[in-house]
C-alpha cells in the first residue's frame, strides 16, 4: 500500500468517512451496463441458486433454481440466463465502425494496415464483487464445452442450445477481467475501493454494503458505525439485515430459511409425482407451486438489496467525471470484444481448457504492459494519483527557474537545453535517470544532470541539498524539439513554467514477438499436441448421471 | 616385524581440485555431451562468471561460434570485459539496444569487440553477447549451434521462450538460491503448468527435459569460512558447498579502537566472527524506520572512520577497507533511498546502497544489511522470500552486519507461511520461514544490543 493510501485510510478512520483516492473516474462505465447479482448454493461449487440480472434498475429479471442439485433445473436456469445475457451482447455485436489494424502480410511478411470492423461500443457486465468474477469464470468453464443436442445427438444430457455460447462469452469476459484497467467485466467493490479509501481493511472492503456505508453513510451516522451495522446487524429471526453480496449466502439464511424451503419443495415434488389421479395431482401441484414461490421470494429477498446497492455504487461512480485516458483503455476493451465476436462468427472452437506455452506468455506480457500503462495513465489523468507518485519519489513537480541553451555532441549539433526546476518533492533521481513530462499529450524525455548547490551556481552534485526553498534539479531535455538546430517554439520549457516530471514512462513499448505456438521450442516442450488444442469434453462418468 | 600402522586416510578437502573437477565435467558435457542442454547450479561466489568465460573461450576455440544470453546490460558488459581480458584477440560482438548510451563506454577501448544494434552486423563473430530482452527481437537468422544462458534462474520462462529458437543447444548457468523472477501481475492461473510463464527458465527447461545433466559448483570463493556453512545450511540444504578459504585466510582489523558504542562493538564482533547483529528495541515502524536507517549509516561511517584493513588470500598485504568495498543492502527501494540520504548527511556518499534485487551478483568486503522483517507488523511472502535474505547474506568476503529490530523470531512464529498450495508446483525448500529462523538463530550468537 502506498504512503498516500495509508494517509487517506488514517484520515478515513479519523473523520469516519471514506476519503477520495482519485478526482476522476479511472474506469469507463457503460451508459447501459448489465448488472448480474448471482447466488450459489453452499457446498456445491458452481451450483447456482438464483440471480437478479438486467439493464434496468427498476425491473431486474429474477431467476432461481428451486432445487440446485437437480441438473435439469440448473440447465434451465443457465438457459434462462443465456436468454437474458446473449441478446444484450448481440445488440453490441452488430453496431460496428470501420477501423484499421496493423497485420503481418502472410506473403511479404511486412506490416500492413488492414481495414477491419470495430464494434462501436461493447457490452459491460457488472458484478458486486471479486467473487462474482470468479463465478462468471467458473460458469464459463462449466458451460463452454457442453454439447447441445444439435452438435451431438448421442449426448445423454444435451445442453440447451445457447448455453455453450454463453459459456464462451463468460470465459472471454472472465479472462479479460484479469487485464489491468479493463472494464468489460467489472467488480464494483474493486472499482469503488480504487476511488475511495475507507477506514477498514481491504478484505472488509470486499463487502459491498460496508464499503458503501463508508463512502456514503446515512445522514448523521459515521461510516464506521454504518459499516459495522451493514456487516453484523441481524433482525429478530437472526437474519442479516444487509445480506452478503454473494455469490455465497449467509449460513444462517441457508440453515434457517433456505434448507427448510428446499426440503418443502422436494417433498411437494415427490408427492406430486406420486399422485394417483387428477384431483390429487391438482392439489399437490398447488403445494408445489407454493413451495417454488417461497424459494423465489427467498432468493429475491437476498438479491434485491445487493441489486439496489450496485446501482447506488454506480451512481456514486458516475458522479465523478471520466478520466481522459479511460476512453483509450475502453477502446482496447472494444477490440477485445470485437475479436471474440469474430472468433465465434468464424466458427472457431471454444477456448481451450489450458493455455499453451505461447498463449500463456503472450497473455502475461500483455497484462504486465497494461498494468504499467494503467499506472502511468492514472497518474497523468489525476493530480491526486500523481501526488501519490510524487510522495513515493516517482515524480516531481516544480517551477522552472532557469533554461540554458546547450547542444549535443555529434556532426549535426541538436538542441539539448539544460532546464533547472525548483521542487519541494524528493524524487529518487540517480545518474542519468530519464524523466518524462507531458507535452501536448506526448511524453518528452529529459535526463537528470545533477542538483544545483545552493548559491554555488554551476556546481552540480549527486546529492540533493536540502534547503527550505526546495531542491534545484537540473535536467537535459532530449527530444520532441524538432529536427532543426533551433528547437521548435513551445517545445522547450520556459522560465516560470510549472511542470510535472515523472520517473516512469508514459507509454509502453510493445514487447518482442513470441514464436507461433507451432514453433514452440524444445525448452518448452515443443509444439502443443493437437489433442490439447481441441479438447474433448470430459467423458461422462456415473457421477454425472446420479 | 610388523608393518607400520597407518591411520586411515582422512579425505582432505582441496577446494581448488574439487572445483576443477566440477568445471572439467561441465565443459566435457558442454563440448562433447549428447544432450541439448546442461544445467549448472552455482552457489554465491562460486566462480560462475569465470565458468561462463571459460566455456565461451573453449567453445570458440573449438571453432564453434556461440551466442551468450545474460539478463541485464551490466552483466553483458561485464562478460564482454572479462572475455576481452582473458583473450584480447577473440572477436566478440556486443549486440545492444538502440537507446542512447546502450553499453559501457569501456567497451569502446577494446579492439576486437564490435558493437551494433543489428544482429546482422555481428554475423560470423566467434561470440555474440546480449541481453535476453534484446535477443528476443532477433528474427530470421540461422540458429546458433551453441548458447550460454547466464543467470538462468533469474530469467523468466517466457523470456526463454522468446529466445530458445535462436540456438540448438545451451549451457544454463545460475544460482538457484537467489531471488526468483517475478511478474508485476498475478499469474496464479498458470501455476502448476510445466511452462508457467512466470516461473524461472530452468524450472520450465527441466520440467520438459528432465534427462538433462545437472552439475553444481562445490566451492564458494567469495564467502569466508565463517559464512559458507550458514549460507549453505540455510539456503542450499540439499546441495551443500564449502568455502574456498579457511578460517585463518581472511582477517579484518581496525586501526582505531572501539569507542564502546553499539556500532563499534558490532563492527568488532563482525570482524572477529564474520557476522554481527545490531539489535534495536522491538517496535513496529514504517518501512523507512528512521532509527534503523540511522544505525545503518552510523555503522558504515564507523567502518570507514576506524581505518579498516582487510587481509585475504588475494592480498597478503592488508588492503584498506575503502568505501567501494562496502555495500548496504535493503529490501525496498525507499529504504535504500533513506539510507543514501542518511549517509549523505553524515558525509559518506560513495558507498553502494541498493536493494537485494540490484545487489545480485555483486561482491564486497563488508556488507551492512537492514533485515527485511525489521520492524514489520507482518511477514508477507515478499519479505519471507528465501532468495531475498540469501542475496543479502551472501555478498561479503569478510563480514556481514545485520541491523534489525528485536522480536523478529516472534513475528515469524506469528506468521507461518500461508501461501496456497498449488497443484503441480514443486514446493521450494527450504521455505523462507525456515531459512529466516536458521539465519536468526545463528546471528543471535553475534548480537550487540544498540544503546545497551
Amino acid at each position: 500500500m502506498s504512503l498516500i493510501t495509508t494517509l487517506a485510510k488514517l484520515e478515513a478512520v479519523d473523520t469516519g468517512r471514506a476519503q477520495p483516492l482519485a478526482t476522476v473516474r479511472h474506469r469507463h462505465l457503460s451508459t447501459h451496463p448489465l448488472v448480474l447479482v448471482l447466488l450459489t448454493t453452499a457446498g456445491e461449487a458452481g451450483a447456482p441458486l438464483g440471480a437478479l440480472v438486467g439493464t434496468d434498475r427498476d425491473e431486474p429479471r429474477l431467476l432461481f433454481v428451486p432445487q440446485p442439485r437437480d441438473r435439469d433445473l440448473r440447465f434451465a436456469f443457465l438457459a434462462e440466463l443465456a436468454d437474458v445475457v446473449l441478446p444484450y451482447i448481440d445488440a453490441y455485436a452488430e453496431d460496428v465502425e470501420a477501423a484499421e489494424r496493423n497485420e503481418t502480410d502472410p506473403e511479404t511478411g511486412k506490416r500492413v494496415k488492414v481495414e477491419v470492423e470495430l464494434c462501436a461500443d461493447a457490452p459491460q457486465l457488472i458484478v458486486p464483487g471479486r467473487a462474482g468474477i470468479d463465478l462468471v469464470r467458473l460458469l464459463g468453464r462449466s458451460m463452454r464445452f457442453r454439447r447441445t443436442a444439435e452438435q451431438d445427438p448421442e449426448a445423454p444430457h444435451p445442453a440447451p442450445p445457447r448455453v455453450p455460447l454463453l459459456g464462451r462469452w463468460f470465459t472471454h469476459y472472465g479472462e479479460r477481467a484479469r487485464v489491468p484497467g479493463s472494464s468489460l467485466l467489472v467488480a464494483l467493490t474493486d472499482v469503488l475501493s480504487r476511488h475511495w479509501a475507507t477506514g477498514q481493511s481491504t478484505l472488509e472492503d470486499q463487502h459491498l454494503g460496508a464499503l458503501l456505508a463508508w463512502i456514503d453513510p446515512p445522514e448523521g451516522e459515521s461510516g464506521a458505525e454504518a459499516a459495522l451495522r451493514a456487516e453484523l446487524l441481524r433482525d429478530a429471526q437472526g437474519q442479516l439485515v444487509c445480506p452478503p453480496a454473494g455469490p455465497a449466502t449467509d449460513p444462517a439464511f441457508d440453515n434457517k430459511l433456505l434448507a427448510p424451503a428446499i426440503e418443502r419443495y422436494d417433498r411437494a415434488r415427490t408427492a406430486f409425482a406420486a399422485a394417483e389421479d387428477g384431483i390429487e395431482a391438482d392439489d399437490r401441484l398447488g403445494e408445489l407451486t407454493a413451495a417454488e414461490r417461497h424459494i423465489r421470494e427467498l432468493v429475491a429477498s437476498r438479491t434485491r438489496p445487493t441489486w439496489d446497492a450496485v446501482w447506488r455504487g454506480l451512481d456514486l461512480l458516475r458522479a465523478l467525471p471520466e478520466g481522459p485516458r479511460a476512453a483509450e483503455r475502453w477502446t482496447r476493451d472494444r477490440w477485445s470484444f470485437t475479436g471474440h465476436r469474430d472468433r465465434i462468427l468464424a466458427g472457431e472452437p471454444p477456448q481451450p481448457r489450458r493455455d499453451d506455452a505461447v498463449t500463456a506468455a503472450n497473455k502475461l506480457a500483455t497484462r504486465e504492459r497494461e498494468q504499467a500503462r494503467l499506472e502511468a495513465q492514472e497518474a497523468l489523468d489525476d493530480s491526486l494519483v500523481m501526488a501519490g507518485r510524487r510522495l513515493a519519489g516517482e515524480a516531481f513537480a516544480g517551477e522552472v527557474t532557469d533554461v540554458v541553451m546547450a547542444y549535443g555532441e555529434g556532426k549535426r549539433p541538436s538542441p539539448r537545453p539544460l532546464v533547472t526546476v525548483r521542487t519541494d518533492d524528493a524524487p529518487h533521481l540517480g545518474e542519468r535517470v530519464k524523466v518524462y513530462r507531458s507535452l501536448g499529450g506526448k511524453p518528452q524525455a529529459a535526463e537528470f544532470v545533477g542538483y544545483e548547490g545552493d548559491g554555488a551556481a554551476g556546481v552540480l552534485g549527486e546529492d540533493a541539498p536540502s534547503g527550505p526553498g526546495g531542491t534545484l534539479v537540473v535536467l537535459r531535455v532530449l527530444d520532441k524539439m524538432g529536427r532543426g538546430k533551433e528547437p521548435e517554439p513551445g517545445s522547450v520549457p520556459e522560465k516560470g513554467d510549472r511542470l510535472c516530471f515523472t520517473l516512469f514512462e508514459h507509454e509502453q513499448r510493445g514487447g518482442a514477438k513470441l514464436p507461433d505456438p507451432e514453433d514452440t521450442p524444445w525448452t518448452h516442450g515443443g509444439p502443443p499436441v493437437q489433442a490439447d488444442a481441441l479438447p474433448r469434453p470430459d467423458a461422462v462418468t456415473e457421477e454425472d448421471i446420479l | 616385524m610388523s608393518s607400520p600402522v597407518t591411520a586411515p586416510a582422512v579425505p582432505v578437502f582441496a577446494p581448488g581440485a574439487e572445483a576443477g573437477r566440477a568445471t572439467d565435467a561441465i565443459l566435457r558435457d558442454t563440448l562433447h555431451g549428447a544432450h541439448r542442454g546442461v544445467v549448472v547450479d552455482s552457489p554465491p561466489g562460486a566462480g560462475k562468471s569465470t565458468l561462463v568465460v571459460r566455456a565461451a573461450l573453449e567453445l570458440a576455440g573449438a571453432g564453434r561460434p556461440l551466442m551468450v544470453i545474460a539478463q541485464t546490460n551490466a552483466q553483458v558488459d561485464d562478460l564482454v570485459l572479462r572475455l576481452a581480458e582473458k583473450d584480447p584477440e577473440l572477436p566478440v560482438g556486443r549486440l545492444h539496444s538502440s537507446d542512447s548510451d546502450p553499453y559501457d563506454k569501456a567497451l569502446d577501448g577494446l579492439a576486437n569487440v564490435r558493437k551494433s544494434a543489428k544482429a546482422g552486423d555481428l554475423a560470423g563473430l566467434d561470440v555474440v553477447i546480449s541481453t535476453a530482452a534484446k535477443w528476443a527481437h532477433v528474427k530470421g537468422v540461422e540458429p546458433w549451434r551453441h548458447a550460454i544462458v547466464d543467470e538462468a534462474y533469474q530469467m523468466r520462462s517466457d523470456a526463454l521462450l522468446a529466445v530458445a529458437g535462436l540456438f540448438e543447444r545451451a549451457l544454463f548457468v545460475g544460482d538457484p538460491g537467489q531471488l526468483d523472477p517475478f511478474a508485476i501481475v498475478g499469474s496464479e492461473q498458470w501455476a502448476g503448468l510445466s511452462y508457467d510463464p512466470s516461473a524461472s527458465a530452468v524450472t520450465t527447461l527441466l520440467a520438459h527435459n528432465p534427462e538433462l545433466p545437472q552439475h553444481r559448483l562445490p566451492v564458494s570463493w567469495r564467502l569466508p569460512a565463517s559464512a559458507a556453512p550458514l549460507v549453505s545450511d540455510a539456503f542450499y540444504p540439499f546441495t551443500p558447498f564449502r568455502s574456498g578459504t579457511g578460517h585463518g585466510d581472511r582477517r579484518l582489523s581496525f586501526a582505531v579502537a572501539s569507542d564502546g558504542s553499539g556500532p563499534d562493538r558490532v563492527i568488532d564482533e563482525a570482524a572477529e566472527s564474520g557476522w554481527g547483529l545490531l539489535e534495536l528495541p522491538a517496535r513496529h515502524t514504517p518501512r523507512t524506520d528512521p532509527e534503523a536507517v540511522r544505525a545503518l549509516a552510523t555503522v558504515v561511517r564507523r567502518l570507514l572512520e576506524r581505518g579498516g584493513l582487510a587481509t585475504s588470500e588475494r592480498s597478503p598485504d592488508a588492503a584498506p577497507l575503502t568505501a567501494d568495498r562496502i555495500a548496504v543492502g535493503t529490501a525496498h527501494r525507499d529504504q535504500a533511498a533513506a539510507v543514501r540520504a542518511a549517509l549523505a548527511e553524515l558525509g559518506v556518499p560513495e558507498v553502494t546502497v541498493d536493494t537485494a534485487n540490484r545487489l545480485q551478483g555483486r561482491e564486497y568486503d563488508v556488507t551492512v544489511v537492514l533485515h527485511p522483517l525489521s520492524g514489520r507488523p507482518d511477514a508477507t511472502a515478499f519479505h519471507l522470500e528465501t532468495g531475498r535474505l540469501c542475496v543479502l547474506a551472501s555478498r561479503h568476503r569478510h563480514a556481514c552486519i545485520v541491523v534489525c529490530r528485536a522480536g523478529v523470531t516472534d513475528l515469524l512464529d506469528d506468521h507461518p507461511s500461508t501461501e496456497p498450495v498449488q497443484l503441480g508446483v514443486t514446493v521450494k525448500f527450504p521455505d523462507g520461514w525456515e531459512a529466516n529462523h536458521a539465519v536468526l538463530a545463528h546471528l543471535s550468537g553475534h548480537r550487540v544490543v544498540w544503546g545497551a
